[in-house]
């Protein structure tokens, strides 16, 4: 049934994988990752803060290099491949996506909440006046059913989307609820706009959801090398590619070469790898932000309350991507109900 | 006591909700007029219930009037009242000025008020901005603050179209505010909308960069925190749904923050319920900021006019 599928991968190693280094990355790390995806045929590289361009604040971490610098150093890197940036409006501004296509990134990605997707229709006006490819991300895509969710990828695709993408940022989506939703959009939106889905690890099945989604429609996929990401990380670009090429998917992706960067160019220079460990379990379980868990490890220790408590209330609190500031607040309150 | 005549322009929400205020304590602004575009509209309804002469054939119709007043408080788009201002300006209206058209200085009434009480027309930021420039400023006014940061959270239902179609005005307007108003070197600001049932009440969180020592135990935190607690009194003063969710938090120097120490507020603002309900602090902040502008403005104008 996956015979003659095509998929587009984008790597988002050095854009979701800055939330697991806690927006550390380096120009060398940023150049010896694009110039590995490059060789091995990865069209699409995304660069930039975790939480997109502007998110280098105290709310999401600062990042360690100017993130224009680094997008400017892929740009310069890659021989075949686009840049992608990301920006979440309300965090990041046209001002900012203008910049980012001024240093030489190609594709704008615009993420909302999976409800929100009207705010993102000034962002990508302004994209494709700019000549951009665009890409939707209807994030938390687990908090609402499949045909609202396709009512709101209809919004982005009027808006000039040229791809929505069901977006799994809890890595909370189990198989068939994934592929629903990827099938949802596909019938609103394929006529306008391609589907894409982005799965995260947290329940282990970014990668089977992904299959998933590509067997019912979707023509975009995400990945990081290493799983790189939020949460328990993503769906790793370099299994994805493998397991495509075993169902006879085509990607173009040179599979060694894939495995090779993520083995001998990426991990020697991570100190950490995204695990699904009990935090990052809840995160799915309870479908909470993946990038909420560095942030609640360091409330956990400056509060002395358990990181996976905060990530259980931030989940009953149906707070959304974007409200880090919420777990200190939830740490604080912990912090009081343990000692009182 | 002497008053001053207002009219309010643009019949939505804001408009509705502000209406509300102005009438509870209508001592010093006599709100005559409420002036929409939509035959329809509930606010209209609402104002003729209330007593206002309501019109919805616009700004045309408001200066045509014999009597004009003396004050009118814009609440319909920033390119609305960009056209309308020189209208009111040449009819010698002040304009309180709720879109984020930013013709007239901006103004936050704990902060800076007096210094433009003569100006003829006064832009009242955002409600992100309504909310938070004042923190800045309390803090601002104990240590330097090189750089502020604000995180505005409000219910999806409370952002109506005008917000959602102008999201980075909303961010850039509250930025530069914390700056020029807050006293901050260098602002930032964070909105997100979060469709949660029932709908979270705002909140918003403010992060200012201040010195090492303030971070730490010691007199020059505690002038910090006791001028945060003053400001907030003085909010909660005009604003009475607005709190500290929890005592400042101070944290050290940290690599991750560029090696800056900061102090974080937190904030909840618990709408009154006027028009909208509780949960719509973002519009309950900011027509209490208008109506306090109004208020503290036609006292200033009724004195001027009887000496």
């Amino acid at each position: 049934m996956s015979e003659n599928l095509q998929v587009r991968l984008t790597d988002s190693t050095l854009r979701d994988g800055s939330h697991a280094v806690a927006h550390q990355f380096t120009e060398e790390q940023v150049r010896g990752v694009v110039h590995a995806l490059d060789a091995s045929n990865v069209e699409v590289i995304e660069v930039s803060h975790g939480d997109g361009l502007g998110g280098s604040s105290f709310n999401y971490g600062f990042s360690r290099e100017e993130e224009f610098d680094l997008i400017a150093a892929a740009v310069d890197e890659a021989t075949r491949a686009k840049i992608a940036v990301l920006l979440l409006p309300g965090v990041g501004t046209i001002d900012d996506l203008r910049h980012a296509h001024d240093v030489g990134a190609s594709v704008a990605r615009i993420a909302t909440h999976c409800t929100e997707a009207d705010v993102s229709v000034q962002h990508f006006g302004a994209a494709r006046d700019l000549g951009m490819e665009t890409v939707g991300f209807l994030m938390l895509a687990h908090r609402i059913g499949p045909d609202e969710l396709a009512r709101q990828a209809r919004i982005m695709a009027d808006a000039g989307a040229q791809c929505v993408y069901v977006v799994d940022s809890a890595g909370a989506l189990i198989l068939a609820e994934a592929q629903a939703r990827v099938a949802a959009l596909v019938k609103e939106i394929a006529t306008d706009a391609q589907v894409g889905f982005h799965g995260h690890q947290n329940l282990s099945l970014g990668v089977a959801n992904s299959v998933l989604a590509v067997q019912g429609g979707a023509r975009q996929v995400d990945g990081a090398l290493c799983a790189l990401g939020a949460g328990a990380g993503n769906a790793p670009t370099e299994v994805l590619a493998a397991t495509f090429d075993k169902l006879g998917i085509t990607t173009g992706i040179d599979v060694p070469g894939v495995l090779a960067a993520a083995d001998e160019v990426l991990k020697p220079t991570l100190s950490r790898l995204p695990f699904a460990d009990r935090s990052a379990v809840i995160q799915g379980h309870a479908g909470v932000y993946g990038s909420f868990l560095l942030h609640a490890e360091r409330a956990a220790q400056r509060y002395g309350v358990p990181a996976h408590e905060i990530l259980q209330k931030v989940g009953e609190a149906g707070y959304v991507g974007g409200q880090e500031d919420m777990i200190i607040d939830i740490a604080i309150g912990l912090a009081e109900a343990a000692a009182s | 006591m002497a008053t001053v005549t207002a009219a309010i322009v643009g019949s939505g929400n804001i408009g509705t909700d502000l209406m509300a205020k102005l009438q509870r304590h209508g001592e010093i602004v006599d709100l005559r007029y409420m002036i929409g575009v939509d035959p329809d509209s509930d606010g209209l309804a609402r104002a003729r219930r209330n007593g206002l002469s309501a019109s919805h054939e616009g700004v045309d119709w408001l200066l045509r009037q014999d009597d004009v007043p003396d004050i009118v408080f814009e609440a319909t788009s920033a390119k609305a009242h960009a056209a309308n201002a020189p209208r009111y300006a040449e009819a010698g209206i002040r304009a309180i000025d709720l879109t984020p058209a930013a013709v007239g200085p901006y103004v936050c009434p704990p902060v800076n008020l007096d210094l433009n009480l003569d100006a003829p027309n006064l832009n009242l930021i955002t409600c992100g901005g309504q909310a938070t420039v004042p923190i800045v400023a309390a803090v601002s006014s104990a240590v330097p603050v090189a750089y502020a940061e604000i995180v505005a959270s409000i219910a999806s239902r409370s952002a109506g179209p005008g917000t959602r179609a102008n999201i980075d005005e909303f961010t850039a307007t509250t930025a530069t505010a914390l700056a020029e108003v807050g006293g901050a070197g260098r602002g930032k600001a964070i909105i997100l909308l979060n469709p949660v049932e029932p709908p979270m009440i705002m909140r918003n969180t403010v992060f200012c960069a201040i010195p090492a020592e303030a971070a730490e135990s010691g007199p020059l935190q505690d002038k910090v925190t006791a001028s945060i607690h003053a400001m907030i009194d003085t909010v909660r003063g005009y604003v009475p749904g607005y709190s500290l969710r929890a005592d400042p938090q101070y944290d050290p120097p940290d690599p991750r923050w560029r090696g800056m120490a900061r102090v974080g507020v937190f904030l909840e603002v618990r709408g009154r319920g006027d028009y909208l309900p509780e949960y719509a602090g973002n519009l309950d902040i900011i027509t209490a900021a208008a109506a306090r502008v109004g208020e503290l403005l036609g006292a200033h104008l009724a004195a001027g006019s009887s000496s």
